[in-house]
């Protein structure tokens, strides 16, 4: 359990007068949940930008599964093995339930102009592979009733499922959540609970951004507290809940408090 | 009648042309929010080299077929305009991705400009007869309805094309990595697709269009000169408009709507103006129509998709 899968080693970025991430240092271990959480604008988002290579960081660097991670290119990225979702659903509209999981998984098909003017046996083949798969990652979040749906017919809290099935569709080692529980109902929010378990469980290591502080509390192994950027707190749920400095982040009278 | 059914004809073999070049307009516009208006002289440059290795075979090659000449021509203006529509985007656009709209606006009328003036100084001013590649003898397959074997060819291939196109884009890994490209690159390339690739593949795409576009176009009239593209750039651009901007089926629909209109507007001009203008003036009415379809379905016809830039 305590193999390291990502280091991120002092990451900073800014944008314009405003520090988003102070020298963030964390670590993650290999199969754990691990929770990311702090006020509104303590840099979570951030982070996960920074990570995904959305963002290029002023400073510092992340090491992935033993190598550095490129920075500014998301592609690379996803094909290092780290998949993410949106806080705001993004998934792209036009497209069936179906079709948004096979875009995830483009980095295994060959889908360069001459591979599909040329197309053979071989091509077919994996295109069937591929929609065959896509089913089963619909199915494995509990959505393959809809898979010909267009996504944005779909229930919110579906919406929120396809965007995990499409992020695991890209067969990532880290799987990054930015708060998949905002906007769910408490059944929903426990079946949501269940899906990340089972993730977990299959092998998939879980970076949670949630404000849900019961979920975090209930579902994480390891939890870090950010606040204006900074980490202010890195441990097991029970004893990040007595922090001082964490309850003064949330409760007390912010930043300049003692 | 016959009159009518002849001027049908000749629409759909216009319309044909301009949905191939609307394509090309309507995919970059889909996926970059940008109006290529270069895209055009991509037409021009496409005749203009298909009309050079025709005359070198010609003159090097006498006894050589026709339509052998035609596919050795195309053979080589189609991956030249592609090569042209990757350098374009690669030099021209893809540093201004980020710039405010203007910018890549006015890059691409610049980007016109220079491909007609290094066309002009390669090829000179002058009007270049293509050379005849079917043969002459119009088709008559209705009584007084006449159809050149040109015209045949050009209404094969375009939806042939066409099909292929809308294959392609709907049935395919890249297909499906273009759509989403298009719905929202950062989306995109976060589940793992090299958008810079897919972007450079659809000016590739739009560009090998154009080419053919080119060399119909060129067929039908028997003229080529370096400032051909601009008339049929401006109508394709029209076309992808009234169909709705970077919707594919409304490039198509928008092309052979303005082909019928423009052509059977020019056949019945004199006698709805009471001979007051005469056909030179059936420009008119792709531009009335497109002023009429914007003010009743500012989205077009079929309705605009544009990316979502967030």
């Amino acid at each position: 359990m305590s193999i390291t899968l990502l280091e991120a080693q002092s990451i900073s970025k800014r944008f314009g007068g405003i520090q988003a991430l102070a020298e963030v240092s964390l670590t993650i271990r290999k199969g754990e949940i691990y929770g990311l959480i702090g006020p509104n604008g303590a840099g979570k988002t951030s982070f996960f930008n920074v990570l995904t290579g959305a963002y290029t960081p002023d400073g510092g660097e992340f090491v992935f599964a033993g190598s550095e991670l490129p920075t500014g290119k998301p592609h690379e990225v996803v094909a290092r093995g780290i998949a993410r979702t949106f806080q705001n659903i993004r998934l792209f509209r036009e497209m069936t339930a179906l079709e948004n999981v096979m875009a995830g998984h483009h980095l295994r098909s060959d889908s360069t102009l001459w591979g599909i003017l040329l197309q053979n046996r071989h091509m077919r083949e994996e295109e069937r592979l591929i929609t065959e798969r896509a089913y089963e990652m619909l199915r494995y979040v509990g959505i393959e009733r809809f898979a010909n749906t267009l996504s944005r017919n779909l229930s919110y809290g579906d919406q929120r499922r396809l965007e995990i099935a499409r992020a695991l569709a890209t067969e990532p080692q880290l799987l990054a959540l930015d708060e998949p529980a905002a906007g769910m109902n408490a059944t929903e929010t426990a079946q949501l609970r269940t899906l990340i378990e089972t993730i977990r469980h299959d092998g998939v290591t879980v970076l949670l951004i949630e404000h849900d502080v019961k979920l975090v509390m209930g579902l994480c192994d390891r939890v870090a507290v950010l606040d204006f950027g900074k980490k202010i707190a890195e441990d097991v749920p029970a004893v990040v809940q007595r922090d001082a400095a964490v309850i003064e982040a949330y409760l007390g009278g912010g930043h300049h408090a003692h | 009648m016959e009159n009518l059914l002849q001027q049908i004809v000749n629409g759909l073999v216009v319309g044909s042309v301009y949905a191939l070049v609307a394509l090309g307009y309507t995919m970059v516009y889909g996926i970059l929010g940008l109006i290529n208006f270069a895209h055009g002289d991509v037409l021009m440059v496409g005749a203009l080299v298909a009309l050079q290795v025709a005359t070198l075979l010609h003159k090097f090659w006498p006894g050589l077929h026709p339509l052998l000449i035609l596919a050795i021509s195309l053979g080589v203006a189609i991956p030249v305009c592609m090569l042209l529509g990757y350098v374009m985007e690669r030099t021209a656009y893809r540093r201004l991705r980020n710039a405010p709209r203007l910018a890549p606006l006015i890059t691409a009328i610049g980007v016109s400009f220079l491909l007609q003036t290094v066309a002009m100084i390669i090829w000179g001013r002058n009007y270049h007869s293509f050379p005849p590649l079917f043969p002459t003898i119009p088709l008559e397959p209705f009584p007084g309805v006449f159809i050149t074997p040109v015209q045949v060819t050009i209404l094969v291939a375009s939806a042939t094309l066409m099909v292929a196109l809308i294959m392609l884009v709907n049935r395919t890994p890249l297909g499906r990595a273009m759509r989403a490209t298009a719905e929202n690159h950062r989306v995109a390339s976060l589940m793992g697709v090299d958008t810079n690739k897919i972007i450079s593949t659809t000016f590739i795409l739009g560009s090998g269009l154009a080419a053919v576009a080119g060399v119909m176009h060129a067929s039908n009239y028997g003229v080529a000169h370096y400032s051909m593209g601009f008339l049929p750039g401006l109508k394709a651009f029209t076309a992808a408009v009234l169909g709705g901007i970077g919707n594919l089926g409304g490039a198509m629909v928008g092309g052979i709507v303005l082909g019928l209109v423009e052509t059977i507007g020019a056949g019945y001009i004199e006698q709805l103006s009471f001979g007051l203008l005469n056909s030179s003036y059936q420009d008119i009415f792709a531009f009335v129509i497109l002023g009429i379809v914007l003010i009743f379905r500012p989205t077009g016809l079929l309705g605009e998709r544009v990316s979502d830039r967030a």
